[in-house]
């Protein structure tokens, strides 16, 4: 089997009629970190969400490979179940349920294997060390009066603990200060060895901190230049309006 | 169960029901006959046969409530109903006295293990009259008195005097009317002084019998400074046609004393519930209702506190569930007699399937009460849009120094909260029943853990073919 993880080909998606996504072509493999830099509206998050099976989107021509396999016709759950993980920019809250909870039941839909709840705690602990979170996060409801810097690091628990195959981050570092910056950093970082990362930001300053291979600029549905870290630090400097035709 | 019953209540797993060996079975429908005869087969007092058929009369001259689910009260058949069904000659102490087809059904609802495992008190009623009946023998040490309803009369006849139909009068409602004339089993319990009972005590009501019309009627007294905490289950068969389920429950808080009162109410869809459930709080009393409402075709129960006395307290928590066919008219009613009297009313209801649901409310302040504060919040979730939700609040307060906040909101399970827990793993059944869970969690945390853990499972289990 190959290492390629994502396959994406000539790809077009439509929200209400309105053509999104205008033919994307994007081939991750195994250890690699995607970025794709855009302005707001370049229809960089839509490619996120109709990766993760959002049912909004509508896949009007191209395909989608996920570990060899066409995943049209995969509901969300089962991307989730087979290893894809979405970060959100703007996680809904959902109150009553507690966070402690709702990540065993996560962690016990997704990973294969069944974890024994001493070994759950270990992982639990040490995850939440990292990104500096306290255990009274455990008892509070899911994004439920979380600060943005919170949300973003129950985000990156998440992905820590759910230990997926490919990880769709997106926007993960809007609107966080410097600290969270790092430990969002931090949480990509120890969970991008051997996986795929797709990571959507607005900004340079995340992948100062974390290195991608490749950096994709998107304009308006496509990708107009891609290459190695280098673009980031030059669309950061020269904006985009040199790529427009 | 019949096929037409089954699709009626889908996946109601209480819906099953033995044989019926009555060895006392009155003929259905109701006269003044019916209920002199309820008291002589009791051996009552005078008094209880007299307020019975004075409750009688005012039952048969009172109409019906010209509010609420009118057609569906309309089509409730007086007529058809069995009010008086025994099925066990005697109240046993022990579980291998009990009939074996009765001692199978309340195995199955786990009922025994339960009281083994965390109760301090059980007694369980099968139509008409308790079958089982037990307390532990610390809290009999300490002067508790739990007892079913019936031999309450019998041991303590004075206190019964004292207090019945004193917190609810028989000529409240239509209802409280009926239930005072034919009233049999429910509980007795007086809470000497400064007792604090620890452990629950549990009484689980089950109807059994095809058009049968199960009346419990529950008096609590708990003295100065003591403290008791009283949990309420109840299931049925599932039946093509209805049974009805009217009960009275008096609490009373005395000085310094508290009770809280849970219920989880889970009748199968053909069973009328309509109770009337009342508290007296004395000075710096709390009376708490905790009360779920999950099953029944139509329940009409407004749980209620008298603050009668200074700094006392009253905490109403209730949550609905209404699924197809099934109207939940529920809510809270509190009186604010004295100063400094304090109250907070959270109800959460879900409908599903064009079920409904209704929150009615009433929040009375009275002229002399100064300093009162209370709370009211309302939340409704809606997963569809042939379902209904509707709030009947009223606030009548005569007294300006009041403080008063009322919020009230209705929501959808949004397309986001979905996706989200989608993307973790979650079908979009098993993402609405957590949403679901998450919403009536405010209530589920104030239950038992045994009956918190049971009622998520249920409501998991209610998403089932949420989808459509």
């Amino acid at each position: 089997m190959s290492d390629l993880i994502l396959d994406i080909r000539e790809l077009h998606v439509s929200v209400d009629g309105k053509e999104i996504i205008k033919g994307i072509n994007l081939a991750i493999k195994t250890g690699e970190i995607h970025a794709i830099m855009g302005r707001n509206g370049s229809g960089k998050s839509t490619l996120a969400h109709v990766l993760m099976g959002h049912p909004a989107y509508e896949i009007t021509s191209g395909e989608i490979f996920y570990l060899g396999k066409a995943i049209e016709d995969y509901d969300v759950f089962e991307r989730a179940r087979a290893g894809m993980f979405l970060s959100f920019q703007y996680p809904p809250s959902i109150p009553g349920v507690q966070v402690g909870n709702f990540l065993k039941k996560s962690v016990n839909n997704v990973r294969d294997e069944n974890i024994k709840a001493r070994e759950f705690r270990k992982e639990l602990n040490n995850a939440m060390e990292k990104l500096e979170m306290d255990r009274s996060f455990l008892s509070r409801y899911v994004n439920d009066g979380f600060s943005g810097g919170e949300k973003k690091r129950l985000e990156m628990l998440q992905m820590m603990l759910l230990k997926p195959r490919l990880a769709l981050l997106d926007e993960t570092d809007s609107g966080l200060d410097i600290d969270a910056l790092r430990l969002v950093a931090k949480g990509i970082n120890e969970t991008a060895q051997n996986i795929g990362v797709l990571l959507i930001t607005h900004y340079q300053r995340l992948l100062d901190l974390v290195k991608p291979d490749f950096v994709h600029a998107m304009i308006d549905g496509k990708f107009v230049k891609s290459g190695g870290p280098e673009l980031a630090l030059e669309l950061e400097a020269r904006g985009y309006d040199w790529l427009e035709a | 169960m019949s096929e037409d019953a089954n699709n009626a209540v889908g996946d109601y797993k209480y819906g099953f029901h033995d044989p019926e060996n009555a060895t006392i079975r009155f003929d259905k429908g109701l006269t003044e006959q019916v209920v002199r005869d309820i008291s002589e087969l009791k051996n009552e007092p005078e008094w209880m046969t007299e307020i019975r058929v004075k409750a009688y009369h005012h039952f048969m001259d009172r109409p019906m409530p010209n509010w609420g689910n009118c057609s569906m009260l309309d089509s409730i058949d007086f007529d058809n109903v069995t009010y008086f069904l025994r099925s066990s000659e005697q109240t046993e102490k022990n579980w291998d006295d009990v009939p074996d087809d009765i001692k199978n059904t309340f195995d199955r609802l786990g009922i025994p293990e339960a009281e083994q495992k965390w109760l301090g008190g059980v007694t369980a009623q099968y139509e008409s009259e308790a079958v089982y009946h037990s307390i532990r023998e610390d809290l009999e040490e300490q002067g508790v008195i739990f007892l079913d309803m019936d031999s309450g009369l019998k041991e303590y006849p004075e206190l019964v005097k004292k207090y019945f139909c004193t917190v609810v009068p028989y000529a409240d409602n239509k209802f409280s009317a009926l239930n005072t004339a034919v009233w049999s089993g429910g509980s007795f319990i007086y809470v000497p002084k400064g007792v604090h009972v620890e452990m629950p005590v549990q009484a689980y009501f089950r109807i059994n019998a095809k058009n049968m019309g199960q009346f419990e009627r529950t008096l609590i007294i708990a003295d100065e400074g003591s403290s008791i905490h009283y949990v309420e289950g109840c299931t049925a068969p599932t039946y093509s046609t209805d049974s009805l389920h009217s009960a009275v429950v008096e609490l009373i808080a005395m000085d310094g004393a508290k009770i809280r009162y849970s219920t989880v109410q889970n009748w199968s869809a053909n069973v009328y519930n309509l109770v009337t459930k009342r508290g007296i709080a004395h000075k710096n009393a709390v009376v708490e209702w905790v009360d779920g409402n999950i099953g029944s075709k139509l329940t009409m129960k407004y749980p209620a506190v008298i603050l009668k006395g200074e700094g006392a307290h009253a905490e109403i928590i209730s949550v609905a569930y209404a699924g197809e066919g099934q109207h939940q008219d529920a809510g809270a009613k509190v009186h604010h007699l004295a100063s400094n009297t304090t109250s907070n009313i959270l109800s959460k209801s879900i409908s599903k399937n064009g079920g409904r649901s209704s929150y009615r409310g009433l929040l009375k302040v009275n002229p002399k009460a100064h300093g009162c504060r209370s709370k009211v919040v309302c939340d409704a979730l809606m997963l569809d849009a042939d379902s209904r939700s509707d709030t009947y609040p009223t606030m009548e307060v005569s007294n300006s120094s009041a403080d008063l906040e009322h919020e009230a909101s209705v929501s959808k399970i949004s397309g986001d909260q979905l996706f989200y827990l989608m993307s973790r793993g979650f079908s979009e059944e098993e993402a609405m029943g957590l949403i679901v869970n998450g919403f009536f969690e405010p209530f589920t945390r104030e239950l038992p853990m045994e009956y918190a853990v049971e009622l998520n499972k249920l409501l998991e289990l209610e998403m089932e073919g949420a989808i459509g």
